[in-house]
């Protein structure tokens, strides 16, 4: 930056002595608000107990969820009878459906079964008396033939010696626990299972291939029905996946949001012609109306829900009640703001050719309003079809719930990711949508 | 569009007159199809939604008031005595009327009222989140607008990444983080506060692409950095609009953290659900009253500090 000598600084401080000799409040304000935010954020972090509460979090629980989301896992059992042969056992519920061969185990001649973990590098060989863990670049046998598993050699670090079982951790690809007459394995796969089949169908674990030509030309599975509509029914009553309902659910979810805004802007409209006040003189009636608007928005949608729920019971229809309810009061209010701030020397030039009311408003005010309330009216409804989720959740139908019934199993966070996917990919394509319209109708660009 | 636009050459006024006679029978075709395609949507929803709605709306329409006679006390004043944990003459042993079980002692006999507290709880997870969330829109919001930043993959990451935060569903946040950091209020904190940096920096990088750029440009020439051209020419014709926007934004944060808290995040949200689902009238009347007080005062409050801070230039609600 340039130098200015003193003679200078001094007449340029004479000139614009507010900018140089400011009041107390004006130098010091803002810092003041700064320190109270700070005192304010320190309060807050001893009132909710943050550092105990962090120290006290399952930090490692994030991990594990987060890649819940995305994969999926196998649990196989192995029993070792007395007699020496090994049985291998599946969950009653497997994604590998009910007669599961799948390649990655390996029954060995000397009897017994190799499980890959990951690759060749992460294996778990089952026999009588000893089970191989490979892993990390070691093979560390385990003995069960005694009473209690023992670890031969030293126990690395990934394995833990429980008093009747040994737990091998794998990492993300899975682990192993293994006691003295089974081993039990866990196996974690990258994706989502059965994701168009469940194993209850008849089109579970085939090729694409011979999916689609089984549809297009193959005989009947079942007699009385088309193969093309049995593989819908599959698909969409998917016992895992729950498409159908997902789907419905989501679908109530955008109709809740469309009824209610659409009636909150039906309500809205007339109301906010009488609480406008350079159309309705009446200041009373204005006052009135303004403040049962403000009433609306303020008992929130969430008790207009509960209370709705426990009336209709639960569904889209409580939803869309305290929708309508709160957006008779958000549109009501942005209507009338919109009314007042017209120009109003169109409605002088109608009324000066001696018009009716009903013409006056008709042609005096609508044409400049109509914009601002369809706008208006998009703006709300995009943003209901993302509020809707939590209503949703507390009974009032919709999605909401669904998502909040899975994350409380805590077992199904894939689902929770499918769902959550397809939330985004509605509230996106409205957006879009929604914009585009938007400008179309204000005539304006869209950026 | 005007007839003169489409077509310039016309001249008589029979011309013009059928040219006009058409467009708005265009524009009425449009309006009524317009409409058709509405009630047909309104009507197919009221049936969608009335057939997958546990109580169908004709046949509840009449009990509608069975279930609002229960929120009228028997007494009323124990709307009074649930507000202030005074213990109620109705009290028999249940849940319904055991107001001075609730009491929060904070020194010897002085007590804070179990709602009131519940309700501070609820306004802090609002202002802190609000606080937290200004702190990370109010760099991401410079980041995002064009005028400030030239670099189109880091304005459009921004900009992609705060769509994503206002577009994912709160309650998710709050379930997983409720998972790991135990049942209470800072799942709904953290759920909100993600939230709110994607709605506020939205809003902030649109006021901060329309400010004048003439500081910009002296600071520029002066051969200010970057840091400084955004901390000494755009943040003091931003921040007044910011701090508008922030308490508006606490406002609708109030109602959020109340939501949240209904769906396991503690706080007064919680307390009306149970409330409300379990028909303790009294107690829903005094959990409503107070909730209807504070958000009514915090309205007012920050619309008071709005006009102090940027005039009386309106300001439109945004969520």
């Amino acid at each position: 930056m340039t130098v200015i000598d003193a003679n200078r600084m001094n007449e340029i401080e004479a000139r614009y002595p507010d900018y140089f000799h400011r009041s107390f409040r004006q130098r010091f304000g803002g810092l003041m608000i700064l320190i109270a935010t700070l005192l304010y954020s320190l309060y807050a972090v001893w009132f909710f107990d943050l550092p105990k509460l962090f120290a006290e979090a399952h930090w490692e629980r994030v991990g594990i969820y987060l890649s819940q989301w995305v994969s999926y896992d196998v649990q196989p059992e192995f029993r070792i009878e007395d007699d020496g042969s090994i049985e291998v056992r599946y969950p009653r519920f497997s994604p590998l459906g009910d007669n599961p061969h799948p390649d990655w185990l390996v029954n060995n001649p000397d009897g017994s079964i190799t499980v890959s973990i990951s690759g060749t590098s992460r294996t778990v060989t089952v026999s009588k008396n000893k089970t191989i863990v490979t892993a990390h670049g070691v093979s560390v046998p385990v003995e069960v033939s005694s009473g209690a598993p023992k670890v031969i050699g030293p126990v690395p670090g990934w394995m833990t010696v429980y008093d009747d079982n040994v737990l091998a951790d794998l990492g993300f690809a899975g682990n192993v626990s293994i006691s003295v007459d089974r081993v039990k394995i866990r196996k974690r796969f990258i994706g989502w299972a059965n994701f168009i089949f469940d194993t209850q169908s008849s089109f579970f674990d085939k090729p694409a291939g011979e999916v689609i030509g089984l549809i297009i030309s193959g005989p009947r599975i079942k007699p009385d029905q088309s193969n093309l509509s049995l593989a819908f029914d599959d698909i969409w009553n998917n016992s895992e996946w729950q498409h159908g309902d997902v789907w419905t659910k989501l679908f109530q979810t955008i109709v809740m949001a469309f009824l209610g805004t659409l009636l909150g802007s039906l309500a809205a409209f007339p109301l906010a012609f009488m609480a406008a006040r350079n159309i309705t003189p009446n200041r009373l009636l204005n006052q009135i109306l303004k403040r049962f608007f403000d009433f609306l928005r303020s008992v929130d949608m969430l008790i207009w829900a509960l209370f709705l729920t426990r009336a209709f019971g639960p569904g889209p229809l409580a939803g869309s009640g305290a929708i309508f309810l709160t957006e008779t009061g958000t549109l009501g209010k942005l209507y009338s703001e919109g009314l007042e701030n017209i120009d109003n020397k169109p409605r002088e030039g109608i009324q000066s050719t001696g018009a009716q009311t009903v013409l006056v408003h008709r042609y005096g005010i609508m044409p400049q309003i109509v914009p601002v309330i369809v706008s208006q009216t998009l703006y709300q409804w995009e943003s209901n079809v993302r509020g809707a989720t939590i209503i949703g959740a507390v009974g009032a139908g919709g999605i909401g719930l669904k998502l909040w019934e899975a994350m409380r199993t805590n077992a199904n966070w894939e689902n929770v990711a499918y769902m959550v996917i397809l939330i985004l990919i509605v509230v996106f394509l409205f957006d879009a949508a929604s914009n585009a319209l938007r400008h179309r109708l204000m005539g304006t660009k869209a950026h | 569009m005007t007839i003169a636009d489409t077509q310039p050459h016309m001249q008589s006024t029979e011309e013009i007159g059928t040219a006009w006679g058409r467009m708005v029978a265009k524009r009425r075709f449009y309006t009524v199809l317009g409409l058709v395609i509405l009630i047909a949507a309104f009507v197919s929803s009221v049936r969608f939604a009335d057939e997958s709605n546990a109580g169908h709306f004709f046949d509840r329409l009449p009990h509608l008031f069975d279930f609002l006679s229960w929120l009228i006390p028997k007494d009323w004043n124990d709307v009074w005595r649930a507000l202030f944990d005074i213990a109620s003459v109705n009290d028999k042993g249940g849940e319904e009327f055991n107001f001075d079980k609730g009491r929060v002692y904070v020194w010897g006999a002085f007590y804070i009222p179990e709602y009131f507290e519940l309700m501070i709880v609820t306004i802090n997870v609002a202002l802190i989140s609000t606080i937290v969330a200004f702190v990370f829109a109010v760099p991401l919001s410079f980041f995002a607008a064009r005028n400030l930043t030239r670099s189109w993959p880091l304005r459009v990451f921004t900009k992609r990444l705060m769509e994503f935060l206002r577009a994912f569903p709160e309650i998710v946040i709050a379930g997983l983080f409720s998972a790991i950091l135990s049942i209470g209020p800072v799942a709904a904190i953290i759920a909100i506060t993600l939230h709110t940096i994607g709605a506020l920096g939205k809003l902030f990088y649109e006021v901060a692409e329309n400010i004048d750029m003439k500081p910009h440009e002296g600071m520029k020439a002066v051969g200010a950095n970057w840091w400084e051209r955004v901390r000494f020419a755009a943040l003091p014709q931003v921040l007044p609009n910011f701090t508008s926007y922030a308490l508006l934004r606490l406002e609708i944060n109030v109602r959020a953290s109340t939501i949240i808290g209904a769906v396991g995040g503690g706080g007064i949200g919680e307390e009306l659900k149970l409330s409300i689902s379990r028909g303790f009238g009294a107690k829903t009347m005094a959990l409503v009253l107070l909730l209807f007080v504070t958000i009514v005062a915090v309205d007012q409050f920050s619309a008071w500090l709005r006009r102090r801070l940027v005039g009386e230039q309106a300001f439109l609600l945004q969520h």
